[in-house]
């Protein structure tokens, strides 16, 4: 059968649409149609500009939240020391400068980049999207392309509005069937990863498809697009469709009443061909899926939570041994041990990964008219302040404070422990966040990753919970 | 035509899957400036908690003092896209790192200040990780021929994208490259203007 050469990926038609001009051979000038910045990433890049005496071309196309470095206690750009607030500082005087919009910390809807960017609108299908965050991958559940940037980067985009860019490979993970009762799409997401590897997206462009992302909220899609950088992927792609439309309806920056036909019109068109052929495809089985946790140091060190810690020996691969050792040393723990046997010191519910309504309303269904175990330290961190007002109103605040949990004000907070939130050497820690590198949430800290209702039962059994075994049992967790 | 992009001595790292999250840890992103990591590179590994050296981490030992080569394995750079990862190695003293596969985000930032990245398959790599045990090893990196060099004229070739070749040996300015475009970025900007007037 003749190959249909006309024939696109979803990947494939938004790089197409936005070649500006060719570098070289094979490497494309491509227009960026949002450029989201923190605190960060972005001072030196800013730097590097006013030394080349460079502008930024186009600030109304920029967009700058502070999320990494912030107080999570209070709205302060002081509360979380010295350095933080000399980079908050800067970031604040650099978009003054340069007009460019910024949701400071006075701001009713300041958060982290990757919750605010959807809900103002600002997120929409076929743009691309970068941010010098690798978590930036979050905003291919609407059919954006979106990847996550280095400061020199940055501060091209900054001057130019464009990246140079090659072609990347295609993946299609498709997952067809239903997710089991409390089996969410961070739990889907993590044994993506357990299958695929952390290096298993390198130089790919996964796009997710099938059944079960039909039925997706779009709340959903972001945390799986969100994790797509933990197997390596440069970003993570869902076609939009009415979920998402129906999402960005009448969000702050959305296409207004004016233009709304005709965008969701082009949106309607960003979809892969039936003809188009993907470099690689994975099929899943939702169904067959059940709650996550991680045991080890990097999210391909996954498992379900029912099954036992491995044995290094398990592994064939000498490196992936080696590693298995090293991290269980780390972690400690020992082989054939059950983590739900393993008790917790710490637990974080937030993050660009599962910060949002939808995570807190889970958590918060565990957690009602229970108290958190004792000697266990809980943190709920909501993504935004749309989200934290939200969960208030929705009367789920009250529901954590009543059982013993912290509730904070927005920020990446415990992800990634630059502001005063760690987990201090030797704690093991429940977190909802994305990432369970040696020393990510402070220094020898102990992550495993789990879901919000995961991570929220765990705080109240001070061990973690099979929440699917225990609500089959028909008991309460 | 021979160009030597680096020589000196091969410090081995013998791990996968090494982030950005060890290669700089958090701590030290509170900076506004581009300067001052070299210190903080590998930091939790290289320094024991009461900060002094931790004399088990091989960039510690005295045999690799001064290296200026940093060889490793499968899928260095994964996670966090902070680009003081490369700033901290390359003030270190490393100009060319040499893996299995690196992170995309890592070998973009690491390109984008000048640094050479050199990918080979597992078996060369596990040659040269082999090379390592019989002593600290002195090489040269010829990039024009594409060789990183033993001595005793031994040798062995690589692949690089011949774009990432030219942009190293003729030290093109990133942004300057691509502002010669600026025509044509304005001519794209006036188009989607029309055709998708909602983005702005």
């Amino acid at each position: 059968m003749a190959h249909d050469f006309s024939a696109k990926t979803l990947y494939q038609k938004i790089y197409a649409s936005h070649v500006v001009g060719k570098l070289n051979p094979s490497t494309d000038l491509l227009y960026v149609d949002r450029h989201l910045i923190h605190e960060v990433t972005s001072p030196q890049a800013f730097s590097g500009l006013k030394l080349a005496n460079r502008a930024v071309r186009r600030p109304d196309l920029t967009f700058a939240t502070m999320d990494h470095n912030v107080s999570t206690q209070r709205r302060s750009m002081d509360a979380a020391g010295e350095t933080s607030r000399k980079q908050l500082e800067a970031l604040a005087a650099n978009c003054d400068e340069n007009q460019i919009p910024l949701l400071d910390l006075t701001h009713p809807d300041q958060g982290i980049v990757h919750v605010i960017g959807p809900e103002q609108g600002l997120t929409q299908p076929g743009m691309i999207i970068v941010c010098g965050d690798s978590h930036t991958s979050t905003h291919g559940a609407f059919g954006a392309l979106a990847f996550g940037i280095g400061t020199s980067e940055v501060e091209h985009v900054l001057a130019t509005q464009t990246l140079p860019q090659q072609q990347a490979k295609t993946l299609k993970v498709e997952i067809n069937g239903e997710l089991s009762a409390h089996v969410t799409p961070k739990d889907l997401i993590m044994a993506v990863i357990g299958k695929l590897g952390t290096a298993g997206g390198n130089g790919f462009v996964a796009e997710f498809a099938g059944s079960a992302i039909t039925a997706m909220s779009m709340e959903g899609r972001m945390t799986l697009c969100n994790m797509s950088i933990e197997m390596g992927a440069k970003a993570g792609l869902i076609a939009p469709d009415e979920t998402t439309f129906a999402y960005l309806k009448g969000k702050a920056h959305a296409p207004g009443a004016a233009h709304w036909d005709a965008a969701v019109k082009y949106w309607q068109s960003l979809y892969s061909d039936p003809a188009a052929v993907f470099d690689h495809t994975v099929v899943v089985d939702a169904a067959s899926i059940a709650p996550q946790i991680t045991w080890g140091t990097n999210p391909e060190q996954v498992m379900a939570v029912d099954q036992s810690v491995p044995a290094p020996d398990s592994f064939t691969d000498a490196t992936k041994r080696d590693a298995a050792e090293r991290a269980l040393a780390y972690m400690g723990l020992q082989p054939g041990q059950k983590l739900t046997d393993c008790q917790v010191d710490v637990v974080f519910i937030g993050s660009c990964t599962n910060s949002r309504i939808e995570d807190l309303r889970a958590a918060a269904s565990v957690v009602q008219g229970k108290k958190v175990a004792n000697g266990v330290r809980a943190l709920v961190v909501p993504g935004s302040g749309m989200v934290k007002r939200q969960a208030e109103a929705e009367g789920l605040a009250a529901i954590f404070k009543d059982a013993g949990f912290e509730w904070r004000e927005p920020g990446c907070s415990m992800c990634l422990g630059m502001n005063d939130d760690r987990v201090a050497a030797g704690e093991r820690c429940a977190s909802t966040s994305n990432r369970n590198f040696e020393g990510r949430q402070g220094r020898g800290a102990r992550t495993h990753l789990v879901s919000p209702a995961m991570a929220a039962a765990a705080a109240i059994a001070g061990k973690f919970v099979n929440i699917a075994a225990v609500h089959t049992q028909g008991e309460q967790p | 035509m021979s160009k030597i992009f680096a020589k000196g001595l091969v410090c081995p790292l013998d791990k996968n899957n090494v982030d950005t999250d060890q290669i700089i840890p958090k701590q030290f992103l509170t900076s506004v400036s581009r300067d001052g990591f070299a210190e903080a590179m590998f930091f939790d590994w290289r320094y024991l908690a009461d900060g002094s050296p931790n004399p088990d981490f091989v960039v510690n030992k005295p045999e690799y003092k001064g290296a200026s080569i940093l060889l490793t394995r499968a899928n260095f750079g994964c996670g966090s896209s902070r680009e003081h990862a490369p700033w901290a190695i390359l003030q270190y003293g490393f100009k060319v790192i040499i893996a299995e596969s690196f992170a995309d985000i890592f070998f973009n930032n690491s390109v984008n200040n000048g640094m050479l990245l050199i990918q080979l398959s597992k078996t060369n790599i596990d040659l040269l990780f082999n090379r390592c045990t019989q002593g600290p090893q002195q090489w040269q990196i010829d990039l024009a021929s594409q060789e990183i060099m033993f001595g005793n004229n031994a040798a062995l070739g690589f692949s690089i994208d011949a774009d990432i070749k030219q942009r190293l040996l003729s030290g093109l300015d990133f942004i300057g490259s691509s502002e010669q475009l600026n025509p044509q970025i304005a001519d794209y900007e006036q188009s989607r203007k029309a055709s998708q007037p909602w983005l702005g």
